[in-house]
């Protein structure tokens, strides 16, 4: 009896810190935030004026559908660079060499994203280290603007996202016996046939759950968008800090807020439900 | 006979060390053929190199007198059953034996034929739509081998693929293989460190060590005719006699054991010098416990009995024999004749001299004796 108090006193223990932040720090805000877009300055009472702005508003909904097209296309590309990576570090290069590999992954995220992306700035501006060394071989006859655009925009987008699909994506293709690959080689499969029968189903729950965490990252991602894509990025998490921040409207500001969150919620379930994933299988 | 697999003057180097030196062989169409030796004797390097996953150094392999050099291992009449199986797990047991027909690109109706006819074969027609997980060792063993069968390789290569089964499924999986092979005509070269599991088997075994081949032959030539002290210890089991070898007036040869016995030697080691330490092996089941026979031809020694190891029948005596610490067994047959002995009690035994083999004293341990 006295120790299964004791047990359950653990339990609270460790469970009230968790609790109290997902309660204080998640649950309350948000409550107050769903409050808030359903409520305007304007007319007191319930009102659903702020989500029909964001439809009767072109340059909202076009926003929107942008990121989330943005996301999705950064979630591929990051996909189609870190299965070959992983490959690499974990089936080609020696067990050192994949760990030193693995290693110069994370070192840039030691650095924290704001210095990360002016680093991106300095070799890209039109004063800048590339278009210097560009212009002074010749090869450019002046110096051209290469912020401030989409393919920079999203070149970001993936470089400070890369990590977050690496690590998942060797983590599972370390799981994969060598055997396997060497087996469907000996049954006559070509190294494409490889890839496609074995490595990628057996990548797949890796690929899913660090996709999740890529997509969630780039569509809430601010910084980045708003640094190297300029005044023509257009990221709707910039839509939601200039209700709030600028025009003191935090009943539009909340209901984009919302919207965001139903947006990637819809485009997570519809991505587990074509990859045939369960969540529980790839939060494992 | 036509010949399957020929191996020409086969040799692998990894830096420094030499895995398979200069090993030649040919393997007859449908024949069960068997390398065998301990673990690192290098038959799994030679078996990659047969499968093409290894680039030999020298030599060459022939399938049906067709060079294999620079044949990728897809591209190479032979299919590999793998110590681990490695069944695909992201598929169900029939997408496994599939597997292969789909890589040659056959249609959907020849590749549905085949599988069920191959399921069918290997004795589980309704196992198709089961995952792998669900399977038993014994039929996973089953669904391996399928999945390489029915792709109709010229030679199937088995890599120790009992290994991981537990004792009682190994001994039937032996006599299924054995069936199997028969039944299919496939050539099958199995590899194995496990003496049994190769003689049981095999049309053919070659004794591997060191990376050479110490002997190839039916089990029978092995077991009653080895070549080298190697062979005659790793196939069956033998007792060793630490002995010196000395001519007697008469020209005889004899072996002189711990200085006090004089044992007679057939004449097939008559090659032999009087200088240095020789091996003399006597087969368990050679030596006969109180022999009543005063033929000259016959050796006995006194021994005592240290313990007897039962185990039906396949029970053996440990004896050591008086003023040494050798240890030896001796079969034990299980006519109640015997019943009477106890540990502790002193008795004699006796073999042919013809049972009895002599090699020079050879520097090597079996990898198991550390």
């Amino acid at each position: 009896m006295k120790r299964r108090r004791l047990i359950q006193g653990g339990f609270l223990f460790f469970f009230l810190p968790v609790a109290l932040w997902l309660a204080l720090l998640i649950v309350l805000p948000h409550l107050e935030l769903l409050r808030l877009s359903f409520s305007s300055t304007r007319e007191p009472g319930f009102t659903l004026g702020n989500y029909m702005a964001f439809f009767h508003e072109p340059i909202y909904w076009l926003t929107f559908v942008r990121t989330a097209m943005y996301s999705i296309l950064v979630t591929f590309i990051v996909m189609i660079i870190a299965l070959p990576v992983s490959f690499y570090i974990t089936k080609i290069a020696r067990v050192r060499v994949g760990a030193f590999l693995t290693v110069l992954v994370l070192v840039p995220f030691w650095v924290s994203e704001l210095v990360r992306v002016y680093g991106w700035i300095i070799l890209l501006r039109e004063s800048g280290v590339l278009n210097r060394f560009l212009v002074s071989t010749g090869l450019f006859r002046e110096p051209v603007e290469m912020l401030y655009n989409d393919v920079t925009m999203v070149m970001g987008l993936v470089y400070t996202s890369m990590l977050f699909m690496v690590v998942p994506v060797i983590g599972v293709m370390d799981a994969l016996d060598d055997s396997l690959i060497e087996a469907a080689y000996d049954l006559g499969a070509s190294k494409t046939a490889i890839w496609r029968t074995i490595i990628l189903p057996h990548c797949t729950p890796g690929m899913v759950s660090g996709g999740i965490i890529v997509f969630m990252l780039v569509l809430g991602s601010y910084l980045t968008p708003n640094l190297m894509g300029g005044k023509n990025s257009l990221w709707f998490t910039e839509q939601i800090y200039n209700q709030i921040i600028l025009y003191f409207n935090w009943n539009q500001g909340a209901a984009f807020g919302f919207l965001l969150l139903g947006l990637s919620s819809l485009i997570i379930w519809a991505g587990l439900r074509l990859t045939g994933q369960s969540l529980k299988e790839v939060v494992k | 006979m036509r010949i399957a697999l020929s191996v020409e003057n086969l040799t692998k180097r990894f830096g420094d060390f030499t895995a398979v030196r200069n090993v030649s062989f040919d393997v007859e169409d449908g024949k069960f053929f068997s390398i065998l030796g301990p673990s690192g004797c290098g038959k799994t390097t030679l078996l990659r190199m047969i499968a093409g996953f290894y680039q030999q150094d020298e030599g060459k392999i022939l399938f049906n007198g067709k060079d294999m050099e620079g044949v990728a291992p897809n591209r190479r009449p032979v299919n590999l059953v793998f110590q681990n199986l490695a069944l695909f797990p992201m598929m169900n047991v029939y997408e496994n034996i599939a597997f292969g027909l789909r890589r040659r690109g056959e249609k959907g109706s020849a590749v549905d034929r085949k599988v069920r006819d191959m399921l069918e074969r290997v004795g589980l027609p309704d196992s198709g739509k089961k995952e792998i997980s669900q399977l038993s060792g014994g039929q996973k063993q089953r669904i391996a081998i399928a999945r390489c069968l029915v792709l109709e390789p010229t030679v199937l290569l088995l890599d120790e693929p009992l290994g991981a089964l537990d004792a009682k499924l190994r001994e039937h999986m032996k006599v299924e293989l054995k069936t199997l092979q028969a039944q299919v005509g496939t050539t099958f070269v199995y590899i194995t460190h496990d003496q049994s599991e190769a003689m049981v088997m095999s049309d053919t075994v070659a004794v591997m060590n060191n990376g050479v081949f110490e002997q190839i032959g039916t089990p029978q030539e092995l077991y009653h005719g080895p070549v080298s002290s190697f062979v005659a210890r790793f196939v069956g089991s033998n007792n060793r006699l630490s002995v010196t070898i000395r001519r007697d007036i008469n020209g005889g040869m004899f072996a002189r054991y711990a200085d006090a016995f004089d044992l007679r030697l057939s004449r097939a080691c008559s090659d032999l010098g009087e200088d240095g330490a020789y091996d003399l092996f006597v087969r368990p089941e050679a030596m006969l416990i109180n022999p009543d026979t005063d033929e000259k031809r016959f050796n006995s020694l006194p021994v005592e009995v240290k313990a007897i190891l039962f185990d039906g029948g396949n029970s053996r005596l440990l004896v050591s024999p008086e003023g040494t610490k050798d240890e030896f067994t001796v079969a034990l047959p299980q006519t109640r004749q015997y019943d009477h002995i106890r540990a502790h009690d002193r008795i004699r035994v006796g073999w042919d001299a013809s049972a009895s083999l002599c090699f020079r004293k050879s520097e090597w341990t079996l990898y198991d004796e550390t």
